[in-house]
Order: C-alpha cells, then sequence, then structure tokens
C-alpha cells in the first residue's frame, strides 16, 4: 500500500510542503491539503476549466495533474492574483462588467486571462473566445466575460 | 481512484525495468488528460503510474535534416510554440492545436494521443499521412513501426507488455509537399471528431502535377485508417477538380463508420468525402507555398 509522499513546491511564490497520495489530483491537494479552496470543481475530469492553475508558466487543468507532479514545479492560483495594492485590473473588470454570477466559474476564467492577457494584452475578442473555449460558465452566457476581458486589456496596456 | 504508487525514472533504462517489472500493472503518464480521467472512472487500472516527462529521449523535439523527432512526452503546445517546427509541419500543428483547450495542449502530447489509440485522435492521421514511424523500447531492445499500424483497435494499440513509445519519428517534409488536417465537429472547440481527415500530396516541380498523395481518416473506423487507394488515385495526376473529386470518392468508400451518438454512417461516409477534397485544396496551396 504506497503511503504519504512529501511534495515540495512554490505555490504564489512562497515554498510550500505537502503530504499527499500519489492517486491526489494537485485540485485536491490545493484544496484539501494545503487548504486553498480558491480553485473550483466543477467536472473533475478537464471539461470546464474551474480548476485553471499555472504551473510552470502555462494553464492547465489541475483536476488533470497529480499533487505528486507539482514536486519542483511553479504553481499560481486565484489567491495569488490580487497584490497587497488590491485587485488585479482583471478582477476589478470582472466585477465592474458583471462578469459573473455564481462565481464558480471566476477563479478559472481570471487565471486563465491572466495568462493570455500578460502574453498579449491586445488580444482581440476572437483570440479571447478561443483562449477560454476550456472554461465553461453556466451563468453569464459569456459575453460580459468577453468583455471584461477586452476592458481588463485595456487597463494593463495602459499600465 | 484507487491507491497507485508513482514513480518519474530519469533515464530510459530505469523505465523499462519499471515496465519490465511491472508489466500490464504499470501506466505510463504522459499528460495525463486520458489517463486520470481512465483511471478515476475506472476504465483502466494500474498499480504503478509512471511519469514519462522526466526521461531525456521522450522529452526531445529535434528538428535535423533527418525531419523531426517528437519525443512521445512532448505536449502540443510545445510544438506549435516552435516556429521552425510549425512552419515545417503545418498539418501536424492543425491537430496538435486542436486538441481539447488550451488547458489540454499544456499538458497533453502526440505520443499520448497515439498511444491511448481512440479512433478519433486527432494527431494520428496528420503522423500517419506524413509517414511517421513509431521508435519502440522495451525489454527486447528498440523497434520501429510505421504509425499507420501502430492502432490496433479502439484504446488499444501494437506495444507489447513492459514496451514504451520513445518517440515519434517524422521524415523531413519532401520538397513542394504539403498537409492539412481537418475535422468535423457540431461546436468551435471542444468537442471530439465526428469526422477527421489529413492529407498529404507531393507535387513536381511546376506545383501542376501530384506525384503522391496519402490520406488518413479519423472517427469512422475501429482504428485511425491510411486510405490507400484514395492516396494512390492521385500519383501521377494533373491538379483538377476531378482528380481530387475521385480521392474524395475513394477515401469515403475506405470509412468503416458506425452509427452512434455523434452521428450516422451516412453522415460520416458524406464527411470524408467533403474532408477529403478540402484538406487535398489546403494541402496543394500549402505545397505551393501559397499558404
Ligand atoms: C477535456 C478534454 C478534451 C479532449 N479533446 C481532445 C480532442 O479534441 N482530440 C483528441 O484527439 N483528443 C482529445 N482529448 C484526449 C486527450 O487529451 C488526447 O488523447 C491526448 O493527446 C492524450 O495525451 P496525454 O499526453 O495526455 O496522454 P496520457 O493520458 O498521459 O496517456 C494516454 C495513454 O497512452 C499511454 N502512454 C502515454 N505515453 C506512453 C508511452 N510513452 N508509451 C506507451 N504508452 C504511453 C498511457 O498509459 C495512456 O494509456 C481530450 C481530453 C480531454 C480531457
Ligand atoms: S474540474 Fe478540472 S476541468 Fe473541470
Ligand atoms: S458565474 Fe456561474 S458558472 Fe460562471
Amino acid at each position: 500500500m504506497p503511503g504519504l509522499v512529501h511534495v515540495t513546491t512554490t505555490i504564489n511564490g512562497n515554498q510550500t510542503d505537502f503530504l499527499c497520495e500519489p492517486r491526489q489530483s494537485l485540485l485536491e491537494c490545493l484544496r484539501d491539503v494545503v487548504g486553498m479552496t480558491g480553485s473550483k470543481e466543477g467536472c473533475n475530469d478537464g471539461n470546464c476549466g474551474a480548476c485553471t492553475v499555472n504551473m510552470d508558466g502555462r494553464i492547465v487543468c489541475s483536476c488533470l495533474v497529480l499533487g505528486v507532479e507539482a514536486q519542483g514545479a511553479e504553481v499560481n492560483t486565484i489567491e495569488g492574483v490580487a497584490s497587497a495594492d488590491g485587485l488585479h485590473p482583471i478582477q476589478q473588470s470582472f466585477l465592474e462588467n458583471a462578469a459573473l454570477q455564481c462565481g464558480i466559474c471566476t477563479p478559472g476564467f481570471i487565471v486563465a486571462t491572466k495568462a493570455l492577457l500578460e502574453a498579449e494584452p491586445d488580444a482581440d475578442e476572437a483570440r479571447i473566445r478561443h483562449w477560454l473555449a476550456g472554461n465553461l460558465c453556466r451563468c453569464t452566457g459569456y459575453d460580459k466575460i468577453v468583455r471584461a476581458v477586452l476592458d481588463a486589456g485595456e487597463r494593463m496596456r495602459a499600465g | 481512484m484507487r491507491a497507485i504508487d508513482y514513480q518519474a525514472p530519469t533515464s530510459l533504462s530505469e523505465a523499462v525495468s519499471i515496465m519490465a517489472a511491472n508489466g500490464d500493472r504499470a501506466r505510463p503518464l504522459a499528460g495525463g488528460t486520458d489517463v486520470l480521467v481512465q483511471l478515476r472512472g475506472g476504465r483502466r487500472e494500474a498499480d504503478v503510474v509512471m511519469d514519462t516527462k522526466k526521461i531525456p529521449e521522450l522529452n526531445t523535439l529535434n528538428l535535423g535534416d533527418n525531419g523531426l523527432q517528437l519525443g512521445a512526452a512532448v505536449p502540443c503546445y510545445r510544438i506549435y510554440q516552435d516556429s521552425a517546427v510549425a512552419a515545417a509541419y503545418p498539418g501536424l500543428i492543425d491537430a496538435a492545436g486542436m486538441i481539447g483547450s488550451i488547458q489540454i495542449q499544456g499538458r497533453a502530447t502526440v505520443g499520448g494521443n497515439l498511444c491511448n489509440a481512440a479512433p478519433s485522435g486527432d494527431t494520428i492521421p496528420p503522423v500517419i499521412t506524413l509517414g511517421g514511424e513509431a521508435h519502440i523500447n522495451g525489454p527486447n531492445g528498440w523497434r520501429t513501426l510505421p504509425a499507420e499500424n501502430f492502432c490496433t483497435g479502439p484504446g488499444r494499440n501494437a506495444l507489447e507488455n513492459g514496451e514504451l513509445l520513445v518517440a515519434i519519428q517524422l521524415p523531413a517534409p519532401a520538397a513542394n509537399s504539403g498537409t492539412a488536417y481537418l475535422r468535423f465537429i457540431p461546436r468551435n472547440e471542444m468537442d471530439i471528431a465526428v469526422a477527421g481527415v489529413s492529407s498529404t500530396v507531393q507535387l513536381d516541380a511546376s506545383g501542376q502535377t501530384i506525384q503522391s498523395a496519402r490520406i488518413a481518416l479519423a472517427s469512422v473506423g475501429p482504428t485511425p485508417i491510411l486510405a490507400t487507394a484514395a492516396g494512390d488515385s492521385l500519383a501521377g495526376k494533373a491538379v483538377s477538380d476531378e482528380a481530387i473529386a475521385e480521392a474524395g470518392r475513394l477515401a469515403s468508400e475506405a470509412a468503416t463508420p458506425i452509427t452512434d451518438m455523434r452521428g450516422t454512417i451516412r453522415q460520416r461516409h458524406h464527411l470524408v468525402d467533403v474532408l477529403t477534397r478540402r484538406t487535398l485544396n489546403i494541402a496543394i496551396r500549402r505545397a505551393r507555398g501559397e499558404e
């Protein structure tokens, strides 16, 4: 019977150690072991994007990563998006554009959006819709999300 | 998911011993986008999950005079972000940029797509038409298999117990050649192909005559299908709507689809015809350097 494995990883810039079973997903480890419940579980099979985190510079579904695979990795989650000075421009524009209702999908959308806009702050609507195709929202109908991302891009270009 | 042991070997020989020691109780894990879903859903079982991402030979993406050495653990994004690879193999990029979502492409590999052997695997038809070979290592050493012989049934491949797919080797693209892959899905993204077709053509220097062609099909049989007669029908023919229409008809004949929740037999035959003609036209334009 395999026991617990010690994993050392960097989460939002902080070295973090945790113990997990090899079968546990990174999402389970974040939520149930480390206690960071910002990343959400929607489908647990890669289809909804609610669990999106940034791992070594790429967005991934944390439900499809094993916690043990995070050994030595840089993981960035929704908890690391706001700073001590306040909300990130993406969060601010999601709020102002009413881009969320129940909010379950929002952490995933924001982590995915951040990766896009940091690389391509002038992404247009087609690019945004394509980039976010792996994030599902059952409430908003997407238009307000896309408008919020366009708006956030403008804010980030303005600095 | 039931308890598993996790191993992350850092050399090929270590990986092969883990596979040999555990037989079919060991499962390689590349991007995990198939295998973790299957283990969780109980469709596959394993005692040992062996992460292949730390094995150098499986992580190689090397474009050289002999073509592309594509390690079995290289995720899709690395393929399409490499501008030299993208320029040399646009037909592979059509498929690698289509799998799932950006999140999925951050993990999913062409090697995993091939080993998973789903009839709908999007990268398999272009790997076949490009003349890809599977480089395999196991307890009995190395062997090589043409990509079209790798998948043996839905979810089944030609690997023997203890064997690993190490890399997919694509030959260097011939002069005046082009490849394209298209699939039909009822949405824009995030769906499984109702039908998919890849075409590779090689033209003569004038760009007017087809010297050879290969056409491969997804989601219209128990495995991806190399439609040999359809490809061969184009050899030596001048580029024309008639020749392309004939190839479309022959490709459709090579399909052995079923009716399921995604589509009917009749619709799939029709889709193969249409997608064959479309991919041939794109492949010809690419061969001429027009796109
Ligand atoms: C939300 C979602 C959307 C998807 N969309 C698509 C799509 O549009 N098109 C498509 O084709 N697929 C799709 N897939 C399926 C999957 O992403 C692809 O098949 C992918 O290419 C698998 O690669 P992987 O690296 O994740 O494979 P893994 O899951 O790591 O492995 C797949 C299989 O191959 C075996 N394996 C892996 N590496 C080796 C090796 N080196 N030697 C021997 N065996 C090995 C594993 O044990 C496993 O059985 C989707 C999956 C999800 C979750
Ligand atoms: S919970 Fe991971 S994609 Fe839905
Ligand atoms: S706000 Fe409810 S799912 Fe998106």
